[in-house]
């Protein structure tokens, strides 16, 4: 009797449906591989040892973890309100050139700490703007988030080509290798032995707390929520569908824009034309995982940096081309989205 | 009950999967592991896979050597990984020493090498032993593919019908600009003192893609700038770039009824692309460089240097000499097969082409009359030469 109440707990519901998924993806990608002729459980002990089995490669794993968690943060609040931020890469981008356009000026007369907050303060502000142009794009122009979002990456890419080789590039070379390196008192600091800024890993904690509290305990949250569901319904409790977008917008780029900030700051030390990284667009698929919910998203956005970190060892000790990583990254969404879609059929919804 | 038997069942799979029993994975267990970093694909017929050979032989010609290596580490086949990243991955693997292979490269094995100080590094290409900007831990090595550019340029104009000769270059800086200004003095070399005809007939052109090879949004389309200097009578193009594109075009090209050539650039068997368009390929050997460099690390004889290889002038295809080569392609007419032969005695005899008087693009002097460059000079040129067509910046 105690046994069939605790098969019809909420919580085992959910433990078995995650494992279900986790087993599935794992078992699609592991008969993959097997039928490359490759030993699934080398592949697996292979990028655990590169990712979580030291402390050091776990810094390598969080450095990814932060931009992909802000990111992430980032498409919550859009997602909550009903809008396919497509443009979080050209939002990642602007935040980074925003920061750059700090850090890389010798002389401002500030000291490194102040100059090192403003450049992130300055990321999000530019992220936020990038986003925000969109969604006025949308709510003044009549274009849809996705057309204008993704015109913006164009542009922000464009824009970031041409700093890098025109203004903004080294002296005596023209490269796609990306700026000058900053003075080092710019660079985030890292204690010695670490290969993580402990600053970044707590203003990735702090947005996320930010994130749950915003979307999940206070008014602007249930008015993103509510323009979400039913933007007309929204408007008979006084809610301005259109404003709350925007603000939505505004602040997912801005988040986006602070895992720009913290790219240039923290990882690479310079502007890179592809300092985005790809990790906006692998955050609409952590954010899709978690079927827009705030709480499972810590852990995917782990998972896809233990992948990204753990893949270096796959040429290393397998001899192998570690864009598995990106094939086997690719079999676990498609198999989670697969389960939940027959979960959806299963209940009735499709 | 029918959930609890799938919950079972998939731990056990997760267990099977992810089981560390008897695991077939072990650390390296080699005399003297050392890891190669490349910035291209292991077999990209050009710059990468002439490194990745070398690395493959050192571990026959160095007993005790065992390459571990990591191929495409750049950002955009590799995004978020950076160099201190995969250095503590080759070290936390038991590599000893670690080979970054370019200039690209410079900034994250310049941070690498003072977070791994006990760990000795080679980066190719850069300066950093010569300029005091890295501790003793790190070493250059560089061919001087100067002597194999001009023989791709003397190559080029021996051949070429139109007069126009094309270069495709990568990015801008000191190594490129030297570079495709070698090919020039080359091809110059070759139309004005061999051929005879007035300078001013002969153009050469540079176009730069920016990047060592093609990142697809990023740079410019090597085949797409290859396919515009040919038509636009460019009959020669001489590649600056680490991949192939320039001569697979030029073979497409051939195919198609047009009587144009390509030089490709960095490894000896490039010219297997489109032997028919080859005209022949100036390479670099690393195995000279390698074996000196790691052979010391392993006798515990480990010392900065900054090393700049040239061609073995008495067997300049030696693969156990010479760290500068020039393998003729099957395109190449007996003509100037012999001329060629005749421009590498001359060169190793001494003929020096960054000789006087010479002036920079921007029509101010380089060298005057009687003057010859020092290897400083040429190492660090600062613009293309008067001559040229191209950005120098």
């Amino acid at each position: 009797m105690r046994y069939v109440q605790f098969m019809k707990h909420p919580l085992f519901s959910r433990f078995a449906r995650i494992s279900v998924i986790a087993g599935l993806a794992l078992g699609g990608v592991g008969l993959l591989l097997f039928t490359l002729g490759i030993s699934p459980v080398d592949i697996g002990v292979t990028l655990a040892r590169g990712s979580i089995l030291s402390l050091q490669k776990f810094g390598h794993v969080l450095t990814i973890w932060i931009p992909l968690l802000l990111c992430s943060c980032g498409l919550l609040f859009t997602f909550r309100a009903g809008l396919w931020n497509i443009g979080i890469e050209g939002q990642v981008v602007f935040g980074a050139i925003a920061a750059t356009l700090l850090l890389r000026e010798e002389n401002l007369g500030l000291p490194a700490a102040a100059t090192l907050i403003l450049a992130h303060i300055l990321s999000f502000i530019g992220g936020g703007l990038w986003a925000a142009f969109a969604g006025f794009l949308k709510n003044r122009g009549g274009v849809n988030e996705i057309f204008g979002g993704l015109g913006l990456n164009f542009v922000a890419q464009g824009l970031i080509l041409w700093l890098i080789l025109g203004p903004w590039k080294r002296a005596g070379v023209a490269s796609m290798s990306g700026t000058e390196m900053f003075a080092r008192e710019l660079w985030l600091s890292t204690p010695p032995g670490w290969r993580l800024a402990p600053a970044a890993l707590v203003i990735a904690c702090i947005a996320f707390a930010a994130t749950a509290v915003l979307l999940g305990a206070t008014r602007f949250g249930l008015q993103i929520r509510a323009t979400g569901i039913n933007p007309t319904a929204a408007r008979l409790f006084g809610i301005h569908p259109g404003r709350t977008g925007l603000l939505a917008m505004a602040i997912g780029g801005g988040l986006a824009g602070l895992a720009g900030g913290l790219q240039v700051s923290c990882v690479y030390h310079r502007l890179l034309p592809s300092i985005s990284s790809g990790y906006g667009y692998l955050a609409l698929l952590v954010v899709m995982l978690a079927h827009y919910r705030l709480r499972p998203v810590p852990a995917i956005c782990l998972f896809f940096a233990c992948l990204a970190a753990g893949s270096i060892q796959l040429p290393i000790v397998l001899k192998l081309d570690s864009s598995l990583a990106g094939v086997i990254q690719g079999a676990c969404v498609v198999s989670a989205l697969l389960v939940h879609g027959l979960q959806k059929r299963q209940r009735g919804e499709l | 009950m029918k959930d609890f038997a799938t919950f079972r069942h998939v731990l056990i799979f997760l267990g099977v999967l992810l089981g560390v029993s008897g695991n077939p994975l072990n650390t390296v267990a080699a005399d003297y592991p050392f890891g190669l970093l490349m910035v291209g694909p292991a077999n990209d017929h050009g710059w990468s896979q002439a490194h990745f050979e070398a690395g493959q032989a050192m571990e026959k010609i160095l007993p005790g050597a065992k390459m571990l290596y990591i191929d495409k580490v750049n950002p955009a086949d590799r995004p978020g990984i950076t160099i201190p990243m995969l250095v503590d991955d080759l070290v936390g693997k038991g590599a000893k020493l670690i080979i970054g292979n370019s200039d690209d490269m410079k900034d994250g094995i310049r941070e690498a090498a003072a977070m791994h100080p006990e760990v000795q590094f080679i980066h190719i290409s850069g300066d950093d032993a010569l300029t005091g900007k890295s501790g003793a831990n790190l070493s250059n090595l560089m061919g001087r593919m100067e002597y194999g550019k001009m023989m791709a340029g003397f190559t080029a104009a021996m051949t070429s019908t139109t007069g126009k000769i094309g270069y495709l270059g990568p990015l801008i800086n000191a190594e490129t600009r030297r570079l495709a200004a070698a090919a020039y003095l080359g091809a110059r070399h070759a139309w004005v003192n061999v051929l005879k005809k007035p300078a001013a007939e002969l153009q050469f052109k540079v176009n730069w893609i920016g990047f060592w090879f093609n990142i697809p949004g990023v740079t410019s389309d090597p085949s797409l700038v290859t396919g515009s200097l040919f038509d636009s009578d460019y009959d020669v193009v001489i590649s600056g770039i680490d991949t192939t594109e320039a001569l697979v075009v030029a073979g497409q090209k051939k195919k198609a009824g047009k009587e144009v050539w390509a030089i490709p650039y960095d490894y000896q068997g490039a010219c297997a692309v489109a032997p028919e368009a080859c005209l022949g390929v100036p390479y670099f050997n690393w195995i000279p460089g390698y074996t000196k460099m790691i052979g010391e690390a392993m006798n515990n004889k480990w010392q900065q240097q900054f090393l700049w290889l040239g061609p073995d002038w008495q067997a300049i295809n030696n693969p156990d000499t010479t760290s500068i080569g020039f393998m003729p392609g099957n395109a190449m007419g007996d003509p100037q097969k012999k001329a060629l032969a005749d421009f590498q005695q001359a060169l190793a005899k001494g003929l020096n082409l960054f000789s006087g008087p010479l002036n920079f693009q921007d029509g101010s002097t380089f060298l005057k009359a009687g003057e010859t460059a020092t290897d400083a000079q040429v190492w660090n040129l600062p613009q293309l030469l008067e001559g040229i067509e191209g950005a120098s910046k």
